[in-house]
């Protein structure tokens, strides 16, 4: 059948989100999440990388060697890596420093070897196409809701910019510095798990 | 199945034709990237004497606030003059000077080394800032310490670092820690004494400033980073008080 299948960008928004559901991923979700900008931006940088990759792994497939398979993988997804860390130091420079090594890091991300291994190697490029963009915005939906919960609370902005008014900080208020440990991120991590399988029981082992 | 011969041509192919691709985004982007690079220096020069800059106005400020950038070697003679942006003396660009590989040079007594000193006209008073460059606990650390008009009083600071630990060690980069210097003097009745960043420091000690609690590596390496780089400059500050 032709055309666009939505399951493939739609299951991994939820019931397959690489995160809350495959767990991986989760080193660069504590690390770059304590403010929104960064959150986003690796975000952003992991979809681009596990689209392009698995498009091009996608038409590859049949002429890669078994044998040498997770190395032509290796290779074409550094070289994405490389290019998006190349790009970021150009034109998001502050960005790209927050980030630091994690950029490099998109290279072992879990998702974007497992996408390859378990979809590209083995369907089109329009699916495997869909089927990246839809795990890099699962893996995006998280990373932005943890970098919204942990910078609203733990620096009183969003984005850089200030949303708790001053008039808050005069009566009391603080912001929440364990918010802006990476400790804080596994365990708002595990409360998004909780709810998640709370309201999908079918995920939840027997 | 696929041939061996298969398989190698396969790889050569595969590698050389990404490595083309990065060569070509490496050169393209390169123009951009140095920029940034450019910029960030003149941020942290600017925010030694105390003036706040964003990436867009960094150049400007730093153009109308930087009059003079000076190399000088370590007999204290200048070797390269930048004056009101014209090239007044030798042809290097002090700015574009690498610290480090020129305090690798002054290490190994090569005469040939020279650091830049960069003079800051703000509000009519005159300051000479100077970067220092040294190593912390899990690898280097940098900054640029701007002097009073007197060649001793330190009047701004501001340090960065690779990747200290948060909290301990990368406390440094913060202003609680670098606006213990201001004030602070290098010079005791004429000889060079530095400021040493030590436990319990005695705040009226004019070349003692408080360490960082549970950074004391990094501590160390600040009062270390201070010693061995304004040793440089001495015979230059020298020469100017007389």
């Amino acid at each position: 059948m032709a055309g666009f299948n939505f399951k493939l960008i739609k299951n991994p928004l939820s019931k397959e989100n690489p995160i809350t559901v495959q767990v991986l991923g989760i080193c660069s979700a504590l690390a770059v999440t304590a403010k929104l900008q960064p959150a986003f931006v690796m975000a952003l940088s992991v979809t681009v990388v596990v689209a392009l990759s698995n498009v091009i792994i996608s038409l590859l497939r049949n002429t890669i060697p078994p044998r040498i398979r997770i190395i032509v993988q290796l290779v074409v997804v550094s070289l994405l890596v490389i290019l998006v860390d190349q790009v970021l130091k150009a034109f998001v420079y502050d960005v790209s420093k927050q980030l630091s090594v994690f950029v490099g890091l998109i290279i072992t991300n879990c998702i974007v070897m497992g996408r390859l291994e378990a979809f590209a190697m083995s369907n089109k490029p329009l699916d495997s196409f869909l089927d990246g963009i839809g795990n890099g915005l699962g893996y995006a939906i998280i990373l932005i809701t943890l970098g919204v919960v942990r910078e609203l609370f733990g620096s009183g902005s969003l984005w850089g910019y200030q949303i708790i008014p001053d008039s808050f900080y005069e009566m009391g208020y603080q912001n929440n510095s364990l918010m802006i440990m990476p400790p804080m991120a596994l365990i708002l991590v595990g409360i998004i798990i909780w709810v998640h399988r709370a309201r999908n029981k079918d995920l939840c082992e027997k | 199945m696929f041939s061996n011969r298969y398989i190698f041509i396969y790889a050569t192919v595969l590698v050389i034709v990404s490595a083309a691709i990065l060569t070509l985004a490496s050169v393209g982007l390169k123009p951009y990237q140095d920029k940034n690079i450019r910029v960030e220096k003149m941020q942290q020069l600017l925010s030694a004497v105390g003036i706040e800059s964003t990436p867009k106005d960094a150049e400007e400020l730093f153009q109308k606030y930087f009059v003079e950038q000076h190399a000088v070697n370590d007999k204290g003679e200048i070797v390269a003059s930048i004056v009101n942006g014209k090239q007044t003396t030798g042809s290097i660009s002090p700015f574009s000077l690498d610290t480090k590989k020129q305090l690798a040079l002054y290490k190994a007594n090569d005469a040939s080394a020279s650091l830049p000193i960069y003079i800051c006209m703000k509000d009519g008073k005159k300051s000479y800032v100077v970067p220092v460059m040294g190593n912390g606990l899990w690898g280097p650390i940098w900054g640029n310490l701007a002097f009073s008009e007197d060649l001793n009083t330190i009047v701004g600071v501001n340090f960065d670092h690779k990747g200290e630990t948060p909290g301990l060690g990368a406390e440094i980069a913060l202003p609680d820690f670098q606006n213990q210097f201001k004030g602070k003097q290098i010079f005791e009745n004429n000889n060079f004494t530095s400021v040493m960043v030590i436990k319990r420091a005695d705040k009226a000690n004019p070349h003692q400033v408080d360490a960082v609690s549970g950074g004391t590596i990094t501590s160390n390496g600040v009062t270390d980073m201070l010693k061995n780089c304004l040793q440089f400059y001495i015979p230059y500050f020298n020469s100017l008080k007389k």
